[in-house]
This record gives C-alpha cells, sequence and structure tokens, in this order.
C-alpha cells in the first residue's frame, strides 16, 4: 500500500544570535544551516495496517506525513502509495487520502460544521446518497449530532476534533494519515478517537498512519510502530519489541537509580523516553 | 467546474452574514461620495474647460465607485490566506482535489461581489434620488449600460486575478505584507480610485491608461456616464481581455511553480 525508499528531504534555516549586533551582522552575511529532517527513510506498509510513526520533536514525522500526502517533494528517494506517486499528481492523490492535523483545522471559521461538509462534499463529487449514508455512520460513530449546527469556531477542541475526523472522512478514503489527533484532548475525547480510529481500521479496513506523542495512543491503537530520530529510522517492529530492544540496550545509572521500579514495570512513556535518551535522538 | 461554485456558493453566504460592517461602510461610502462630489465641483467651478469629464459623468463615477466600492477595492484582500500561508494551515488546503488558484480566484470573486451586493443597492438608490448637480442619472443608452455591465464584470474579474498574483506571491516571501502595500499603493492610484485616470497629466496618462491597473474600475464607470465611449471604448475592452488572461496564465504559472518548491511551516 506504502513504500517509501531512501527519502531525503532537508530545510535551510536561517540561524542568528540574538542581539542587535548579530542582527546588524545578519543584515549583510546570513548564516544558513542545512537540517536533515529526513536522512534516508524507507519503510513498507501493507493494505489495512496500523501503524504508530512516533519520535521526539522535529524528528521527521510531520515531514514525512506531508510527503505522503502530496504537499512535500522530498529531494530525493521512491515513494508509492496505492500506486501513486504523491507528489507528481496532487490532485489525483489526495482525492483518494484523508488527513487529519491535529494541530490545524479544515472547518470553516464562521459556519456551522455541516457547511463544510456540504463544501466537502463537492469538492470530492460525492453523490448525495453516499454523502447521507456516510454522513449518517459517522454522525453515530463520533456522537456528532447537534455538533453539526454550530459554527466551528464556538465548538471545543474536543468537539472539533470529532467533526475534524468525520470531516476526513467523508469520501472514504482507503488510507488515512492522522498527524497528532488527539494533541490537547481531554481523556474522554481521547477515548471516543481512539475507539473511532480502531473500528475504521477493523471494519473498513482503512490503512492507518498515526503519529502522536501520547504512547497511550501507541499502546491501544497500534500494533507495529515505527520509531524515528534524527531523520532516521531507527526501529520498525511491534510494541513488544520495542520493550525488549529497551531492555536490551540496559539504560544504566542515573536514569535507573533514580528510579526505584523494576524494568518490567516502567512505564511505556518511561520506556520511550529512555529509549530517545540511548539513542541520542532528542 | 461544480466544486468552485459551491465554493463560491459558501464565500457568498458568509459575505452576507456581516450586517454591521456592511451598515457601517455605508455610511463611510455616503461621506466619501460627497466629500468627493463637493472637491470636484469646486474644481469645475473655477476652470469647467479645464476639467477633463462631463460633470454629470464625474457624479456617476464618483456614486458607482462608492456603490460598487467592495469589488474593486485594492485593499479588500483575503486576510484568511496570508494567515494560512504564514501559519502553514495551507497544508489543508493542499490536501483537497482542487486547484489552489481557482479556489482561490472564487473566493476572491465571491467575498467582493457579496459584499458590494449589500451595499450598493442602498447607495445607488439614494444617488438617484439626490438633486441636481449631484443625482446619478441613468446611462445614455441600453448600449451604454449593456457595455458598463460587461465591462464590470471583465473589471472585477481582472481586480481579482491581481489580487492572487499577490497571494500566490506571498508563497515566495513567506509574509505578504510588504507586496500587499506596495500592489495596494500602486492600484489605488493607478487605477482611478483617487481621482479618475482623465486628470492625469499627459504622458503620464496615457502610460497609466495601458496598464493592468485601467483594466479594472476605471473602465466600467467611465463608459456609463458617456466618457468612455466609441473606439477608445473598444480598445479599452480589448485591453481588459489581454491583462485578465495575462494575469491568469501567471498567476497559475507561479502558483504550480509554488506548489513544487512549497515548504509547509509549522510542524
Amino acid at each position: 500500500m506504502i513504500t517509501m525508499e531512501h527519502i531525503c528531504k532537508s530545510y535551510k534555516v536561517a540561524k542568528r544570535n540574538a542581539g542587535m549586533k548579530a542582527a546588524c551582522k545578519a543584515l549583510f552575511h546570513r548564516e544558513r544551516e542545512v537540517v536533515r529532517a529526513l536522512a534516508d527513510v524507507s519503510f513498507t506498509i501493507g493494505e489495512g495496517e496500523m501503524v504508530g510513526y512516533i519520535g521526539p520533536n522535529g524528528a521527521g514525522k510531520s515531514s514525512t506525513i506531508k510527503i505522503l500526502s502530496g504537499i512535500l517533494t522530498p529531494d530525493s528517494g521512491r515513494c508509492l502509495v496505492d500506486g501513486r506517486v504523491p507528489w507528481k499528481n496532487r490532485m489525483e492523490h489526495v482525492r483518494q487520502i484523508g488527513v487529519v492535523f491535529g494541530q490545524r483545522s479544515q472547518l470553516w471559521w464562521d459556519v456551522p460544521v455541516a457547511d463544510s461538509f456540504v463544501l466537502l462534499r463537492d469538492i470530492y463529487h460525492i453523490s448525495q446518497v453516499d454523502y447521507v449514508n456516510q454522513l449518517e455512520e459517522l454522525e453515530a460513530l463520533l456522537n456528532l449530532g447537534e455538533l453539526l449546527k454550530i459554527p466551528a469556531r464556538q465548538l471545543s477542541l474536543g468537539q472539533r476534533m470529532r467533526c475534524e475526523l468525520a470531516a476526513s472522512l467523508l469520501h472514504r478514503p482507503r488510507i488515512l494519515f492522522l498527524d497528532e489527533p488527539t494533541i490537547g484532548l481531554d481523556a474522554v475525547s481521547k477515548l471516543a478517537v481512539r475507539e473511532f480510529i480502531l473500528r475504521l481500521n477493523e471494519e473498513q479496513k482503512t490503512t492507518v498512519i498515526l503519529t502522536t506523542h501520547d504512547m497511550q495512543d501507541i499502546e491501544a491503537l497500534t500494533r507495529r510502530v515505527i520509531l524515528i530520530g534524527k531523520g532516521r529510522v531507527l526501529l520498525d517492529g511491534t510494541l513488544d519489541e520495542l520493550r525488549h530492544s529497551m531492555e536490551r540496550v540496559r539504560v544504566d545509572s542515573a536514569e535507573c537509580a533514580e528510579q526505584p521500579e523494576s524494568e518490567g514495570e516502567r512505564s511505556l512513556e518511561q520506556v520511550i523516553a529512555a529509549l530517545y535518551e540511548k539513542l541520542d535522538i532528542v | 467546474m461544480k466544486k468552485y461554485w459551491s465554493f463560491f456558493r459558501l464565500r457568498f453566504v458568509m459575505g452576507l452574514q456581516y450586517r454591521t460592517a456592511a451598515a457601517a461602510g455605508m455610511v463611510t461610502q455616503f461621506v466619501w461620495g460627497f466629500m468627493e462630489c463637493f472637491a470636484f465641483q469646486a474644481f469645475y467651478e473655477t476652470n469647467p474647460a479645464a476639467f477633463p469629464m462631463e460633470f454629470s459623468a464625474m457624479v456617476a463615477y464618483i456614486w458607482l465607485q462608492q456603490a460598487f466600492l467592495a469589488m474593486f477595492m485594492a485593499w479588500m484582500m483575503e486576510n484568511d490566506i496570508f494567515e494560512m500561508i504564514v501559519s502553514g494551515n495551507i497544508a489543508y488546503e493542499l490536501c483537497r482535489p482542487v486547484s489552489i488558484y481557482q479556489m482561490w480566484f472564487a473566493r476572491t470573486i465571491a467575498t467582493r461581489v457579496s459584499r458590494a451586493l449589500l451595499r450598493c443597492i442602498p447607495i445607488l438608490a439614494v444617488a438617484f434620488l439626490l438633486p441636481k448637480p449631484y443625482g446619478m442619472t441613468l446611462p445614455a443608452d441600453l448600449g451604454t449600460f449593456l457595455a458598463f455591465a460587461g465591462t464590470m464584470v471583465l473589471g472585477l474579474l481582472v481586480a481579482a486575478a491581481s489580487c492572487l498574483l499577490v497571494y500566490v506571491l506571498a508563497f515566495f516571501t513567506i509574509s505578504g505584507q510588504g507586496l500587499r502595500i506596495f500592489m495596494v499603493s500602486l492600484v489605488e492610484f493607478l487605477s482611478g480610485a483617487i481621482i479618475p485616470l482623465p486628470f492625469l497629466p499627459q504622458p503620464f496618462r496615457t502610460v497609466a491608461q495601458c496598464l493592468p491597473f485601467a483594466s479594472m474600475q476605471n473602465v466600467p464607470l467611465r463608459i456609463y456616464g458617456g466618457d468612455l465611449a466609441g473606439r477608445d471604448m473598444g480598445y479599452a475592452v480589448l485591453l481588459q481581455v489581454f491583462w485578465l488572461v495575462f494575469l491568469v496564465l501567471l498567476g497559475k504559472g507561479l502558483c504550480r511553480r509554488a506548489e513544487r518548491r512549497i515548504v509547509v511551516q509549522g510542524g
């Protein structure tokens, strides 16, 4: 379904020290640093899989999602999503995928959510019958009901996120990219979103790639985890493998000394944090 | 095409919901319109021979300009679009199977038309009721009116295409502010938004009339009062079509390039 081979992407970042003197100097000579957001990323994801894509901030998760969804062109490497090169024909590609960026909104701020949905129906050429069916289903699953009549700006974050998920699924995409879908949500909303994603994957066989910092998301949702750091894939396996590799790494000294719990009882969060440090990718 | 139409519709409905803004705008436009009428009347009375237009044509120009202000004013740009580019929310726009250029074009036209519709009817109604010499008059004949209406549409499209150019260029400069201010001051002066182009001295005037800015409000507003007619009108229409095609092709080309090399900001 999805293959990425040796994908590289670097950005130029302008740099200078704080202060007047440095600012004046930068007028004449600008220091630029090339940041390698992705340095040789490769993986394959099969149809109907649900994969957690994790890594510390700045590891290249969002860049990967952007490349897969066709809005960023990599410097080099090959990538196929459902037989298409995402950035070659953006419009053709995005018709078939769904994307949710947890930190952004796709709903029109000033109008009721339902108006945004109608617009999406027309944008994706969804027939009225399909639209009504799909909307009914999503309404029931995500418990939308009255929310659709409210302008997006007056929804709470949890309510909005449920609407965002629905908006991204109106056209029944076979692949769904979720970039931090549970960020900032309360426990109830988080559980609702998780359960929905799980059902979507099980019942519709939707392929899901999920980036998150919430390890409970990962535990609840995914069997397979891809860990990236500094633009490289460091680990690609199941959650248990992740834990095991951690034990093999055997974090020593200070870190462990402060933690009285035995290895087995450490939370996934601690395992991951220790792993990030061990791998020197923070 | 349907998707751009429904985009237009949504945006249009949104434009109609800001009633208070429309009422406030109308008051400003009345005051402004009267001020302009009086100022130009003072010019006219000092030396009618040096006045380059008929006074009735001038009055029609002023009131039409106020009535359809929202259609042509350069500073009426879509703030959301700049915001989207700066914050990186553009990511969602790019995730849709739509042409960015066409979507934004539909959006620009929709905002402008919906705003103008709310404002134009009361302003025109009052302008027609005003006593001479400050009142609006009907155009000379049906042909003039049709030419006015046609060039109005063309003028709006040219104005929108020039806005689109600023939006697209904002992709390359990160913030659109500088470009925007530059474009607004150029358009304001060279489109006849401050003073009608016939008032400009030669040879500057001839040059100004060939520029894309003269293909916006300048053409319809002058046709209405009979200031632009016959062969000159024909040239003006051709020039409008030329600039429209030119600006759209340029904008689309740049947009395609921008999409290739775009870096969506933020994580």
